[in-house]
């Protein structure tokens, strides 16, 4: 590598322009990156606008750029090798509040059971919530409603979708019947009438079952939603497989604790704090790992807007577990940590859902992992 | 593993049918686009130029089921034969007007032996119909299938256009139509066929038949494959040792691909993935994980509520 490729102008706009050609209409399946391209007799060295040490942050300073030396990579015009999912901010949104509404059912069983009513209610409710919204959120994505009815009319173990629509499907009754009965518990008695009136008698004898069948489907549903990214070609979700379950299980504990420590009363968050503390170190220090073993597929999570979403959801969820740790016997303390905690968890997966849209756009991210595994192993043999 | 048997059918099924895309005898006429745009009824899209070489049509995506590659390399052509005598009398004149490289001479195009310090690789691509094919192993509803012909196709009326095989597919071959306005199955998966209607009449699919050169053949796929290995053959004699085949291999991270290609350059040249791996290989140890982040998330919150109620 010549020290000229390695200089930050050289990968600037002008210099990627004299490889790239001059810019005309570009559609979305043909993004344009730093490399040139298309021949193996100019092979060039690759490069993104800023570039990262695997799994690092970026270093500052003379000479800290010079650390890795650039993989050699070729590609079409720069062009997309595997497409991005055409998906909108629909699935993170579904993704924050699946986790939410599965966190959510499960402490307010939990609560349930130990008696702590301020937290069940404000738990059910949230969950209830969170519910109804990550079903219209997958709604609005397809379309419209009857598209959602196709996925069930086959189940198969080989799709993560399929399986889960099926937990969504399973979960969504037991939290809804749970919620339903907070809401009906709240309206005053002399105005239930009559027909409220049984429905509230009826749904008090099926809200704990109820709570708990949905608490049950609540990890799966908090978890599948991780195999969903990494069941893709899309270079950082699918790289992401061991770690990314973790980073989304804990995500949604965070979120849901800071939910019940907004809503509940201070007496009854006890365990909300240590639940919310445990979330939060386990997704750090799940997140961490998960840099660390994707490789170049990491440098997205750095980038643009993932960059700033997972930044920002750092500090957000150091705060508000420091808030949990140490807001005492404070109302405001707590409810700002529980803010704070579901801000955090709601930026993962935005992070997580732009860096992986990124990835797939560059084609750098699915040729030279590929290149280096075939150096390393040979060619994939994949016999069953 | 036959695609076809491991799909539930029973044993009387056709052979297994493919593509074999010679790219090294590619002319980049893109008659196989325009005639897989007429058969299938898919819609012109993309009027736009990409401004980057002379490949105005993309990549292979929902409206667009055959691509040509162009791509342009600063390296020297090979000299292979093109499988054709030389003339033995003297080309008759005709009056045209010729047209020369600037230091030929008499307006005539370079001595034979004297091939400029350049050439163009091109290449139709298309949908693998992969053996272990991620698109079909993901779709929710099944709308994607495996046909009777060991193909992958999609069936437009349950396709509900939730864009996971988009995203599942390692070549980039699927895609969900965006538009144009007025254009039938917006919003719905769509790619190449393998012309599941033609096949079915017997016929050849549209790209194979428009193929001037016999770039792209059709046929049963064991045949191809033997007739590709003495295509490769052929050109290693020649001394065209770039030449592969890309996808051929039963045993790749796919499976070997239903429609396999011989290219002169490795496969990121031209927008292939260089070791493409079906995305659901990994899906058992997905499984593991997650179930074991699960089971931490059921074991945290019954920890966190246990103990000293405060």
């Amino acid at each position: 590598m010549t020290p000229d490729q390695t200089s930050d102008q050289a990968r600037g706009p002008a210099g990627r322009q004299d490889g790239a050609g001059p810019r005309f209409t570009r559609t979305e399946d043909e993004q344009q990156t730093g490399a040139v391209i298309g021949s193996a007799g100019g092979r060039t060295t690759g490069g993104s606008s800023r570039r990262r040490r695997p799994g690092g942050r970026r270093r500052h300073g003379p000479g800290a750029e010079t650390m890795v030396e650039e993989a050699e990579f070729t590609s079409y015009y720069g062009r997309a090798v595997v497409k991005p999912a055409p998906w909108e901010l629909d699935i993170p949104a579904y993704l924050f509040s699946g986790g939410l509404a599965a966190g959510t059912a499960m402490i307010a069983a939990a609560a349930d059971l130990t008696g702590r009513p301020g937290l069940r209610r404000g738990s059910r409710l949230g969950s209830l919530a969170a519910v109804a919204f990550s079903g219209a959120t997958l709604v609005h994505d397809l379309g419209k409603p009857s598209r959602f009815a196709y996925m069930l009319r086959v189940a198969k173990l080989t799709s993560p979708m399929s399986v889960g629509t099926w937990i969504l499907t399973a979960f969504a009754p037991g939290a809804g019947v749970a919620g339903v009965a907070e809401v009906l518990d709240l309206v005053p008695e002399d105005r239930r009438g009559r027909l409220l009136g049984t429905a509230h008698a009826l749904s008090r004898l099926v809200a704990r079952p109820a709570n708990l069948w949905a608490a049950l489907f609540g990890p799966p549903l908090a978890a599948y939603t991780a195999v969903l990214l990494s069941d893709t070609a899309t270079p950082t979700w699918h790289e992401s497989y061991r770690e990314l379950p973790f980073v989304f299980v804990s995500s949604a504990l965070a979120a849901s604790s800071g939910w019940g420590m907004i809503v509940a009363p201070l007496a009854e968050i006890d365990p909300l704090r240590r639940l919310a503390i445990g979330a939060a170190l386990v997704e750090i220090g799940a997140e961490r790992r998960m840099e660390h073993s994707l490789g170049i597929a990491a440098e997205p999570l750095h980038e643009g807007r993932a960059g700033q979403l997972m930044r920002a959801s750092a500090v957000l969820t150091v705060a508000g577990a420091a808030g949990a740790a140490f807001g005492g016997r404070s109302r405001v303390v707590s409810a700002l940590a529980g803010a704070a905690l579901m801000a955090g968890s709601a930026c993962t997966r935005f992070g997580i859902f732009h860096a992986g849209i990124e990835s797939a756009k560059d084609p750098k991210y699915t040729v030279l992992p590929q290149r280096e595994r075939l150096e390393r192993e040979g060619p994939t043999r994949h016999p069953e | 593993m036959n695609p076809t048997q491991n799909a539930g059918y029973p044993g009387n099924h056709p052979p297994r049918k493919g593509f074999f895309t010679d790219t090294s005898i590619c002319i980049g006429c893109k008659a196989c686009e325009v005639a897989c745009k007429e058969w299938n009824d898919v819609p012109a899209d993309h009027f736009d130029m990409t401004g980057t070489s002379y490949d105005n049509s993309h990549s292979l995506n929902a409206n667009q089921w055959r691509h040509v590659a162009f791509i342009e390399q600063p390296k020297r052509m090979g000299a292979q034969d093109p499988g054709m005598d030389p003339p033995t009398a003297p080309p008759t004149d005709l009056g045209m007007p010729t047209v020369g490289l600037p230091d030929a001479q008499d307006g005539v195009a370079g001595e034979l032996g004297e091939k400029p310090d350049f050439r163009w690789l091109m290449s139709s691509d298309v949908c693998k119909h992969c053996t272990h094919a991620a698109c079909l192993d993901v779709c929710p509803t099944g709308s994607l299938f495996r046909s009777e012909f060991g193909t992958v196709v999609v069936q437009d009326d349950i396709c509900n256009g939730c864009g996971y095989c988009v995203a599942a597919c390692p070549f980039g071959v699927i895609d969900r139509r965006k538009g144009p306005d007025r254009a039938k199955n917006v919003g719905i998966a769509q790619k190449c066929t393998l012309c599941y209607d033609r096949m079915g009449a017997g016929q050849t699919p549209a790209c194979a038949q428009s193929c001037p050169t016999q770039s792209i053949q059709y046929g049963d796929l064991d045949e191809l494959r033997e007739r590709a290995n003495t295509r490769v053959a052929q050109l290693h004699d020649a001394g065209i040792m770039d030449a592969r085949l890309y996808g051929n291999e039963p045993e790749d991270g796919v499976g070997g691909t239903g429609a396999f290609f011989l290219l002169l350059d490795e496969p990121e040249v031209y927008g292939l993935p260089p070791d493409p791996v079906v995305t659901t290989r990994d899906l058992p140890h997905m499984f593991h994980r997650a179930s074991a982040a699960a089971a931490g998330m059921l074991a945290a919150v019954a920890i966190a509520f246990v103990g000293r109620k405060s």
